[in-house]
């Protein structure tokens, strides 16, 4: 069997849980392999799954979300060593399971930490609770290719937000990897999509798309006046993160404060 | 009012109640005849000036400074030496005791205030004296007692302060505004400089010399008035660290695209086009209020106003009914007698939008009411409106008309109502009017606003966070939350 030939990837777009090529039909070498070159046409398929997923994601009880993101964790595990070949190594896997773990405990933590009950001067119960903003788009940092992906799309999964993910240009087979644990782990389909492709062909379409609710701009190196103005057109929230942090606030970027008033009186 | 008779539409109106007129004596209030800006706890002569006047009866009140480019960079530089000399590093123990002292001080100037307030922007007496003022005074109280816990606030996280913060504000709650931003941003540790709106500058100017009487140190804050351009020129400032504005989403976008990529924090207050969803099974009375406290309260000059009122189709007809003979009863005219419910339109150019949205409802197709009142002939004014037969398309159900019009619209089930109130670009606020409790917890959950009141509405607390979601802002003022936007964290 040693000179069987192995039945290479094809490696595509996740868009909606399903693996399509680019419409474009366009794809580009990376890590020498073809890889699918997505389209604008492409990110608006993205941002309609992701809108069309999100409300049932949001609707989820936070155990649930929390076994869900845990359950990714897992399948991405189960794939350690082929996790490994795609980035740093193993110490990057590990770093990135254990970032999964950490962020799907917080699933049912958020209201407590983030919310609360405010004692208004009056006959009424007052109460503030985080909610998911919606949809969001994220462009992941070049480097780490696994870690800087995780780290940028758990803080909104576990919100209840959805997310469109722009990976890494130059090193993008993690993330095509990763889609496959997603696509295996419960997580519904639409909640995330990974693009692949030139980042900078991608992110105006994202940044001014009116259905995008938020953006992260940790993979735009910097150059994101353009984007952020663009940005401006549907009052985005607009992230700034960083992919070597883990923390409730990132999470709390991509959430609304809602504070809900009702009369006491009998 | 003692003329009316039973009209429009055979609506028994009352004809035999006459009110005395009740004035609150302007007498407490002296207003200097020129203001300059208020800068390093020094009042600086303005090179350029427009006049403020009263929107009841068009009367002039004061002479206004419009600050150029360069008294804004002055403002700026006053701000920042006050940053670095001393406000930032003061324990927030001390900064605590001044902002005590601006509470209490306004609360024994507070009648004052009220009256200067009403003079200034119209809005009845009522409404500044037992909302506007002592809500200011509480924000301050409030922050102040956060000063000094504010790592208490953030969990694992070690809060500065962010430094200059820019702040424009609008004319519908002058004074409020104010408080609303200035009482956080020195609570952590930053200065201001603030602007004021064009058309009521008087309570700001007034606040000056409450800041005096606190011994605030010089510079912390500091007031520059004028129009628009004043505030661009704020918000373009290299010396400011973060903006806060309120007003309208055209406004708040033009800012967000103008500071892009700058890097300075910013926190957007926009406008609002509220769904107020009434079900059949509310206690029709308290909605009654609630749909006209909703709407008429500061003339409709309210950001989360009850603008869309959503009525279940099975009690449309009563409701109706009930609203409009309760439109008959609200007193319209002079802000400053005690007894008026609804007063002075803002300003001319206010009037002029608000007639126009109007005549686009009666263009469309809407039916309107207005119940019978005698408007003064001097000043700005708009008798109470309410629009029925209103398709989801017209303007006025779209546009945020910020003034005393309602538009009337129908659902039949809980999720025709959701799916409603939520097609619209904002999402400040939304009511819900229903007896059954499990309801109102599936509704406050659905509708995407940053502040749902069931069961009541328009009501403010500086404990409890307010604040948009999509096309209505970002960013949350009051409570534990309104202190994350002037805080950064070195985490």
């Amino acid at each position: 069997m040693s000179d069987r030939l192995p039945v290479k990837k094809t490696y595509k777009l996740f868009i909606g849980g399903a693996f399509p090529r680019s419409e474009s039909g366009r794809t580009y070498e990376a890590e020498g392999q073809n890889v699918a070159r997505a389209s604008r046409k492409d990110a608006r398929d993205a941002v309609k799954a992701a809108r069309a997923a999100q409300p049932g994601w949001a609707a989820a009880t936070a155990y649930n979300r929390g076994q869900v993101i845990y359950r990714l964790a897992e399948m991405v595990e189960s794939r350690l060593e082929e996790f490994s070949l795609l980035c740093s190594g193993p110490d990057e896997v590990a770093a990135a399971i254990d970032r999964i773990v950490w962020y799907a405990g917080w699933a049912d933590k958020l209201p407590q930490v983030l919310g609360g009950s405010n004692p208004v001067a009056g006959p009424y119960f007052n109460f503030t609770v985080p909610e998911p903003t919606g949809v969001v788009a994220v462009l992941a940092p070049e480097e780490p290719p696994l870690l800087g992906l995780v780290s940028r799309i758990l803080p909104p999964l576990v919100g209840g937000n959805s997310v469109i993910a722009v990976a890494s240009e130059a090193r993008p087979l993690a993330a095509i990897e990763l889609a496959e644990a997603i696509a295996t782990s419960d997580v519904p389909g639409g909640v995330v999509n990974l693009l692949t492709g030139s980042a900078a062909e991608l992110s105006p379409w994202l940044a001014s798309h009116m259905d995008v609710n938020a953006i992260d701009l940790a993979g735009a190196n910097g150059n994101t006046a353009e984007l952020e103005r663009a940005a401006a057109e549907n009052v985005k929230r607009v992230v700034h993160g960083r992919a070597d942090v883990q923390s409730p606030w990132e999470i709390a970027a991509f959430l609304e404060q809602k504070t809900v008033w009702h009369p006491m009186r009998l | 009012m003692a003329e009316l008779e039973t009209q429009q539409g055979g609506l028994a109106v009352p004809d035999g109640w006459t009110y005395a007129p009740a004035p609150e004596s302007t007498d407490i209030v002296r207003i200097a005849e020129r203001y300059g800006h208020y800068v390093g706890g020094e009042w600086l002569e303005a090179s350029e000036i427009y006049e403020t006047i009263a929107p009841r009866d068009e009367s002039p009140l004061a002479t206004i400074g419009q600050a150029t480019k360069a008294d804004v960079e002055n403002a700026v530089a006053a701000a920042r030496n006050a940053y670095a000399d001393g406000w930032s590093s003061l324990p927030g123990s001390e900064r605590a005791k001044y902002l005590f002292r601006i509470a209490r001080i306004l609360q024994e100037r507070a009648r004052e205030f009220a009256v200067l307030e009403s003079l200034n922007g119209g809005k009845p007496i009522k409404e500044s004296r037992d909302v506007d003022v002592p809500l200011a005074a509480a924000h301050f109280f409030y922050y102040a007692g956060w000063a000094d816990k504010l790592e208490y606030a953030f969990p694992n996280r070690r809060p500065r302060p962010v430094g200059v913060a820019g702040q424009i504000i609008p004319w519908n709650f002058p004074l409020l505004m104010l408080a609303w931003k200035v009482a956080p941003a020195l609570a952590c540790g930053n200065t201001v400089v603030l602007k004021p709106a064009e058309t009521t500058p008087l309570t700001a100017l007034l606040f000056c010399d409450v800041l005096r009487q606190a011994e605030l140190p010089p510079g912390v804050v500091n007031i520059v008035t004028g129009d628009g351009r004043t505030g661009a020129a704020l918000v373009e400032s290299e010396g400011v660290d973060k903006i806060a504005f309120t007003g309208s989403t055209e406004v708040g976008k033009a800012i967000q695209r103008q500071l892009a990529g700058s890097g300075k924090k910013l926190t957007l207050e926009l406008g609002g086009k509220a769904a107020n969803i009434v079900f059949d099974d509310c206690a029709l009375d308290q909605a009654v209020e609630g749909i006209v406290n909703g709407i008429y309260f500061n003339q409709g000059h309210v950001c989360c106003a009850g603008s869309r009122l959503f009525v279940q189709e099975s009690i449309y007809e009563p409701l109706v009914e009930k609203l409009k003979r309760r439109l008959t009863t609200l007193r319209v005219g002079d802000p400053l007698d005690k007894n008026t419910d609804v007063g002075a339109i803002n300003s001319a150019m206010q009037l002029e939008k608000i007639k126009e949205l109007v005549a686009s409802g009666e263009e469309e197709g809407a039916e309107i009411y207005q119940p019978p009142c005698v408007l003064p002939e001097k000043g700005y004014w708009f008798a109470p409106t309410v629009f029925t037969n209103v398709a989801q398309s017209y303007r006025i159900a779209q546009e945020e008309i910020f003034g005393p019009v309602l538009s009337v619209l129908t659902f039949r089930t809980p999720d025709e109502a959701v799916e409603k109130a939520n097609n619209t670009p904002y999402g400040l606020s939304a009511g819900v009017w229903t007896e059954k409790g499990s309801r109102i917890l599936w509704m406050a959950q659905r509708l995407r606003a940053g502040v749902v009141w069931a069961n009541t509405y328009n009501r403010f607390d500086p404990t409890s966070p307010f604040g948009g979601y999509k096309e209505s802002g970002f960013g949350r003022e009051g409570g534990r939350h309104g202190l994350e936007p002037y805080l950064r964290f070195d985490d």
